[in-house]
């Protein structure tokens, strides 16, 4: 075992320094290290907008599955002020009940200017928290709008958390977060309007379902590429209504996460899911990398030189990037 | 690539319940750029260093009115003295009287904050106590 994962298995500083370094994009050798030993948590995302109550939610899960004594890692994304850079994290405040539990870690963490309601990093540090050995890694978004869709493609069962008196039936039906939910929440299930809004979402889901077999009866290779939701012909979304500030509800959610992942791994669901996010990571990754390396090649002042040129309008924004390419291109010949 | 962030925890132990300074210092943080974990008010010692300990913070702040701070500052350096977390700077804010400032100091406390601080001296101070690599 490289001494990375028995030192994040064996020291909580050590894995709170590690995920420091991942945050800040230095710790490539250790991210390299222990990617063969996780793979074994299953990797739970919580979405939802401000205010449904994802924190009580994530809360009430640690402590349901402590109860089944299951290890809890925790990753709480909040945004990043666009100005600063700075941010207010405070999704602790709402999981004071984990205190002094050394089955559960949690990590709170800003957006960094990523989209999508996680940071860019947030995948690697629940790669970290996998191969530190939890058993479940819960992470849970800023407060997504309608399109942060991002944790699907990280997440292995993706729950959207929702509460009554946010919109309408209209809202239901709009494309975007509702699409990516293998579970639907409607916690504040004791607030007027829980019937409502339970009414809403499942109309909204028998909707979708019927348009799914039409598109794409049976077809899972075809629309692989699709992080969630679609490919799902077996799978049928359910919705749990919780109480997350006193724990109601949230025994059956558990049970609807336990048969997702049962599902998943039956149905092969999760490998074609596993490889279409793996393969955008690394078409990613790879783009990161080219970019960085062609900018090295035609040099900073160059690069400007060009941008001042699109800024005057000689040339668009298009052809200076295929100009770009075919400079680095033929510096390369010898 | 994103660059390195000073990660600041603000906390309020014991059992006061006023956490408006703990707020506007949080938010004056937040807009010097830093990443403030807040953990909201009637915090333990042993929540307070767990929470350090676990969001490898660079500085925890604490906010203390009730007077307590005499008992509570020695305990929660105690238990990062256990923890290991030697590098961690501590930052006392609230109404200390003036006595108890050297001691204070004396225990390992880098700065004091009584009312009426402006929060860029907060800002500045942790600025300065944060070795950035």
């Amino acid at each position: 075992m490289p001494p990375i994962v028995a030192a994040i298995r064996e020291s909580r500083r050590a894995l709170a320094r590690l995920l420091t370094r991942i945050e800040n994009n230095a710790a490539a050798a250790e991210l390299a290290a222990l990617y063969s030993f996780g793979g074994n948590a299953h990797l739970i995302g919580v979405t939802g907008a401000p205010g449904t109550g994802k924190s009580s939610l994530v809360n009430s899960m640690a402590k349901a599955y402590r109860a089944e004594s299951k290890t809890v890692g925790i990753l709480a994304v909040d945004p990043s002020s666009p100005f600063s850079g700075g941010a207010v994290l405070g999704d602790r405040i709402r999981m004071r009940d984990l205190h002094g539990d050394s089955g559960v870690f949690i990590r709170s963490m800003a957006t960094r200017g990523y989209p999508g309601g996680i940071a860019r990093t947030t995948i690697d540090m629940a790669r970290a928290l996998d191969a530190a050995g939890f058993d479940i890694v819960l992470i849970e978004t800023a407060g997504a709008g309608q399109s942060e869709v991002e944790i699907a493609s990280i997440a292995q069962t993706t729950i959207v958390v929702e509460a009554p008196g946010l919109g309408d039936d209209v809202q239901a039906i709009k494309a975007g977060i509702l699409e990516i939910a293998d579970i639907l929440v409607v916690n504040k299930a004791d607030r007027p309007g829980a019937e409502s809004t339970v009414r809403a979402l499942r109309a909204m889901l028998d909707f979708g379902r019927r348009a799914e077999r039409v598109m794409h009866h049976g077809e899972l290779m075809s629309i692989a590429a699709v992080p969630s939701g679609g490919e799902d012909s077996a799978w049928q979304t359910p919705i749990v209504q919780t109480i997350a500030t006193n724990g109601t509800g949230v025994a059956e959610l558990l049970t609807k996460i336990a048969e997702h992942r049962a599902y998943l791994q039956a149905s092969g669901t999760q490998r074609l899911r596993e490889r279409a996010s793996l393969s955008a990571e690394i078409a990613e990754r790879l783009r990161d990398l080219l970019l960085m390396r062609l900018i090295e090649q035609v040099g900073a002042a160059h690069l400007q030189a060009i941008v001042e040129r699109v800024v005057a309008r000689q040339i668009d924004p298009s052809s200076a990037a295929a100009q770009l390419l075919a400079e680095s291109l033929q510096e390369r010949r010898p | 690539m994103a660059e390195r962030k000073i990660r600041v925890l603000i906390a309020k132990p014991g059992l006061d319940g006023h956490d408006r300074g703990a707020k506007v210092v949080a938010r004056a943080l937040r807009d010097a750029g830093m990443e403030v974990i807040y953990t909201g008010l009637r915090q333990t010692p042993e929540m307070i260093v767990e929470a350090a300990l676990q969001e490898d913070v660079d500085v925890i702040g604490l906010s203390i009115l009730s007077g307590a701070h005499m008992a509570l500052v020695p305990r929660i350096l105690e238990l990062m003295k256990a923890h290991n977390l030697n590098d961690v700077k501590v930052v006392l804010g609230g109404i200390v009287p003036d006595e108890d400032i050297p001691i204070l100091k004396q225990m390992g406390v880098s700065g004091i904050f009584g009312p009426g601080s402006d929060t860029q001296q907060i800002i500045e101070h942790i600025r300065k106590v944060v070795s950035l690599e």
